[in-house]
């Protein structure tokens, strides 16, 4: 069988941009971002759902885009890393650059990702509250706490901005 | 090893009648494919042994959650982060909001499906022990008709159940009006979060007059299934708390279960978990 049978179209809007994909239906929307795209802000690293290096948005809801299978983004706004900053980095990601919340980066996206969803459910979060949001990402880096930091900070930043 | 990904399809549905129909013109060609969070950790693996899906994620016809006077109904595709996030399942049925919130992380919670969750028949699974204390019921369907059939006994031995290959799991109901029963929920795994069961336990009883009117206990990973104590129960049911009944329950529950040893724990270990866990419902419904 050709690679090629098999394959389907999916339309979906990535980072506000309308999109369609050509892939195989069960291709991991993680390997779809990263080659057709070329979004390769978003990371892999366990691939298999526990460290959340892959973390987007589907619909609002922060996902591991290496169990999405491409096609079940049918008809959906997804938000990458790269839909995040505008003219400049967004406060979250200013406070983690400042605070020390990266250190080699591979989990950043997937953090920055998951410390955006948990302020938009959350504006306010408490240390627990940050604790549990990204409880489902894994750095071997930081040790957390800067990373807990940066997120506190953020909050002020976008406080103080509005 | 990866897929290779061809070999798969994964197919989208117009609606639920069609995946019936489907099952029904093709038994055994199809399995239903909902949030994906084990079916793609298996598909990476190269350890997905079934090739064919239908996609039923988002069907409108197996999600919601509908309060009736008498009982919570949730369909089949309905979210972790959904089941956390409705109000009457955590006043009314905090021990599956408990397993729903103890279950991954936040990106797990809002793809996980409870129907998912009970299909894939792990005996390791967090929220069946929940659904058997709390005597769920679960409609299975199909395009002949469609069956209420209690959880309890849906799973005759390791990943076997009473499904047919032309049936799915639409819903899962729980009876209302277990408010003041004095309920449980206890996971152990190696950490005290973002780690697989090594024994889970949820356990649920009313109490009058000092006396067990009425107890349910249910374990995940102590056997080939998530499974039900029911002996164990039998022996409580009607006695007066007192610190006497742990001994004789304990002893009964340590031959009611059957751990077995595997990469995640040992035999010995979930024995002696497991009858802790008890112990430690004991003594909570004592200390009221």
């Amino acid at each position: 069988m050709p690679d090629s049978a098999g394959k389907v179209r999916v339309q979906c809007r990535v980072n506000g941009r309308a999109v369609i994909l050509e892939a195989h239906p069960m291709a991991r929307l993680l390997d779809v971002l990263r080659e057709q795209l070329r979004l390769t802000g978003t990371k892999e690293g366990c691939g298999e759902g526990e460290c959340g290096a892959c973390s987007v948005e589907m619909d609002g809801a922060l996902v591991n885009s290496c169990l999405v299978p491409v096609l079940q983004a049918e008809g959906t706004e997804i938000r990458t890393i790269e839909g995040v900053a505008g003219d400049r980095l967004h406060p979250v990601q200013q406070a983690f650059l400042e605070y020390g919340g990266t250190q080699c980066g591979i989990c950043t996206p997937g953090m920055i990702l998951a410390a955006l969803n948990l302020l938009a459910r959350h504006p306010k979060p408490t240390e627990t509250e940050i604790r549990e949001g990204l409880a489902g990402n894994l750095c071997r880096c930081t040790g957390y706490t800067k990373i807990f930091e940066s997120v506190l900070e953020a909050c002020r930043a976008l406080e103080r901005d509005s | 090893m990866r897929a290779y990904l061809p070999a798969y399809h994964l197919e989208a549905v117009r609606d639920l009648n069609e995946v019936l129909g489907r099952l029904t013109r093709e038994p055994g060609r199809w399995k239903l494919f909902a949030g994906g969070t084990d079916l793609m950790v298996l598909l990476e693996a190269g350890k997905l042994p079934h090739r064919n899906f239908l996609n039923v994620w988002n069907l409108p016809e197996l999600r919601g959650i509908e309060v009736a006077p008498d009982s919570v109904t949730i369909g089949a595709a309905t979210t972790y982060t959904e089941l956390r996030n409705n109000a009457t399942l955590a006043r009314e049925f905090p021990l599956l909001c408990r397993a729903a919130s103890e279950t991954g992380a936040v990106a797990t919670q809002n793809r996980g499906t409870i129907g998912g969750n009970i299909a894939n028949a792990s005996p390791a699974a967090d929220s069946p022990p929940a659904l058997l204390v709390y005597d769920a019921e679960i409609e299975l369907v199909a395009a002949r008709g469609a069956r209420w059939r209690p959880l309890h006994g849906f799973y005759s031995g390791y990943k076997q159940m009473d499904l047919g290959p032309d049936e799915l799991i639409r819903r899962i109901r729980l009876p209302r009006g277990q408010k003041n029963w004095r309920a449980h929920y206890r996971k152990v795994g190696t950490r005290r979060a973002q780690a697989i069961s090594k024994v889970c336990f949820a356990g649920c009883a009313r109490v009058e007059n000092e006396r067990i009117a009425d107890i349910r206990l249910a374990f995940g990973s102590v056997a080939p299934i998530v499974f039900r104590a029911i002996e164990t129960e039998r022996l409580l049911r009607g006695e007066k708390i007192s610190p006497a009944i742990g001994p004789a329950a304990n002893e009964k529950l340590a031959q009611e279960i059957a751990p077995i040893d595997d990469m995640r724990s040992t035999a010995n270990y979930r024995r002696r978990v497991a009858r802790n866990l008890l112990a430690e419902f004991m003594e909570m419904l004592s200390s009221h």
